[in-house]
């Protein structure tokens, strides 16, 4: 069964259509590539299915179940979770306090727990730093756990925003140009760390990525769209000979 | 034992802190003259303006969960103040006469009386939470603003609406109302904010407060003011922290308004006008937005400075320096005293993992 499922997405802005009827499935445990020229709809693909807008028609299911237009904390909560093109983490804020917001909605003690700091409230908060220091050593970002997180230069904090995305302890990832001002270097390490975490955690990946490089390296299947309509989709080698996807980055 | 062992930890938790405010506490007992071990320095007069400066304190703390804290822009507080300062002194004066009462049911009628006031506060800051807190920035500031002069001007005309009342056929009510006298002012509240009492109050304010910051609840907050896209989509329901947010803060400017009804002795609605919001805004930024330090230092020091100036005769030009002092700071340090920094006793230990 597939673990998410487009049908006929569409989001209309007025009279533009971001994304028109935008079909796919994809299977638990894939890597799936999004790709396609600036423009073309596909971060607002991934805002339509994190709840930041609304689907304007279709709808999208996630494990079988309906998850269209409901608000992001919720769809975070059902166990998708994503990262952004431009990197939004807490910038004043630690990098141990960033990853310890994402347990925030599966702590269970109260407000007045807190206030009182009682037995809940120490051990919920120890287990919480415990485990955000694992991930932590996982992303080799220990070092930093004190700094605030604006302090960190670039690729960490991308790292950062991924680490922080895992924490959230998701069925589905989706990655919104995870190599992006990245160095080559920096690339291929993101490429092996995210193959590492994907076998680690059991987890699916979609992902946008201008990266060519990166994107034919890492993923299984690519899908990829033009003006908000998807052109073309299959392995990377057949999408690198589709004459439709060559036409829409060169030009006729 | 095991209560024992929990009180244990929460008294090793605070030894500091308790030091130091007990301290603080006995230095003023020694100069109020109640233990006369040093000249009276502090006169009554003092002392008030201690009280002020100390419900300034709670004001400007709770101020800063939702502005330095949770990144929204309220500049309406005098509203819940209002509320609060009304809501206690129609308990203690409309509805009981605590003048008259012995010692232990007034303090206890009190307390309730300032719960209560924190508590409509907060029912007000959910109300208007609700509907507005979807809007951002200078769209909040508008509403918040619009509310804290509607609730002045609401109770700036209670003969009115007792008259409407008294129409209607409510005429119980519309006695009660007529009592509140708002044109005019509410006098006669019985001198009940001791010394003691505002300072503890102060106290356990700043603690819950600081407590809720540092705890799973307080930093889902500080996720909004960081970036508020990216903590909804860390699973945290940001409406209901903005409201959670709003209430508690208004909770607590409600427990300062009915501290300062009895300060004061004498409301009148002009006491929390737009001016009186400014002035804490100012106490805010001056300090330091997300900073608790900063909030208590900056409530304390701008409360008495005027004071002060006045003091040693400067009255004159009292206006002049209060202002240019801000105007120097935000050009010098425009993030406040303190930034976001806090003494470190203010912060909670948290165990380190590695």
């Amino acid at each position: 069964m597939a673990i998410l499922e487009l049908k006929d997405m569409c989001c209309y802005f007025g009279g533009l259509k971001a994304v028109d009827k935008f079909n796919t499935k994809i299977k638990k445990g894939e890597l799936v590539g999004l790709i396609g020229p600036n423009g073309a709809g596909k971060t607002t693909v991934f805002n339509v299915i994190t709840g930041i807008y609304p689907p304007t028609s279709g709808e999208i299911f996630f494990q079988g179940e309906h998850i269209g237009g409901l608000p992001s904390h919720k769809i975070t909560k059902k166990g998708i979770v994503r990262t952004f093109q431009n990197i939004r983490i807490f910038p004043t804020l630690t990098v141990l306090e960033n990853i310890i917001i994402a347990y925030h909605f599966r702590a269970h003690y109260s407000i007045l727990s807190g206030i009182l700091r009682d037995g809940n409230f120490h051990q919920e908060e120890e287990e919480m730093s415990k485990k955000a220091m694992e991930l932590l050593h996982l992303f080799d970002l220990h070092t930093y756990y004190k700094n605030p997180a604006g302090s960190l230069p670039y690729g960490e904090q991308r790292k950062l925003e991924i680490a922080r995305a895992l924490a959230t302890e998701p069925e589905i990832v989706l990655l919104d140009e995870p190599a992006a001002g990245m160095n080559p270097y920096e690339t291929i390490k993101l490429m092996e760390l995210i193959k590492q975490v994907k076998g680690k955690y059991n987890l699916t990946i979609f992902l946008i990525e201008h990266h060519m490089q990166f994107v034919m390296g890492i993923c299984e299947r690519i899908m990829v769209m033009d003006f908000g309509v998807q052109i073309a989709k299959g392995t990377p080698l057949e999408i690198q000979k589709n004459p439709k996807v060559i036409r829409a980055y060169l030009g006729e | 034992m095991k209560i024992i062992k929990n009180i244990f930890n929460l008294i090793k938790g605070y030894y500091k802190f308790i030091l130091i405010t007990a301290l603080i506490y006995l230095l003023f007992q020694i100069f109020n003259g109640s233990i006369p071990i040093a000249p009276r320095l502090l006169t009554r007069y003092y002392m008030q303006i201690i009280m002020f400066a100390l419900i300034n304190i709670i004001m400007t703390v709770s101020l800063n969960l939702i502005n330095g804290f949770t990144g929204q822009f309220s500049i309406g507080h005098a509203g819940f103040m209002c509320i609060g300062a009304y809501t206690s002194a129609y308990f203690t004066t409309i509805l009981f006469k605590a003048a008259e009462m012995a010692y232990f049911p007034q303090l206890a009628l009190f307390i309730f009386s300032l719960i209560m006031g924190g508590l409509m506060a907060a029912f007000a800051g959910y109300l208007i939470g609700l509907p507005t807190l979807k809007l951002r920035g200078d769209y909040l500031a508008i509403v918040t603003l619009a509310f804290g002069e509607v609730i002045r001007s609401i109770v700036r005309s209670s003969d009115e609406i007792a008259a409407f009342l008294n129409q209607i056929g409510l005429v119980k009510f519309s006695e009660t109302i007529a009592k509140i006298s708002g044109p005019r002012g509410l006098s006669t509240i019985p001198n009940l904010s001791k010394f003691w009492l505002v300072y503890l109050i102060t106290i356990l304010s700043v603690i819950i407060m600081r407590n809720f910051i540092y705890s799973t609840h307080g930093r889902a907050c500080l996720s909004i003011r960081e970036n508020d896209v990216a903590a909804e989509t860390m699973g945290i329901d940001t409406t209901r922290y903005k409201i959670i947010a709003f209430s508690l803060s208004a909770f607590f400017a409600g427990v300062g308004g009915g501290l300062f009804a009895h300060v004061l002795r004498f409301i009148h609605p002009n006491n929390f006008s737009f001016i009186k919001s400014i002035d804490y805004l100012i106490f805010l930024y001056a300090g330091g937005m997300g900073s608790i330090t900063g909030s208590i230092l900056a409530a304390t020091g701008l409360t008495i400075l005027p004071e002060f100036l006045r003091m040693i005769n400067f009255q004159q030009w009292r206006m002049v320096v209060y202002p240019l002092l801000l105007i120097i700071l935000m050009l010098r340090k425009p993030s406040g005293i303190f930034g976001n920094r806090e003494f470190s006793f203010l912060i909670p230990k948290r165990k380190e993992a590695s």
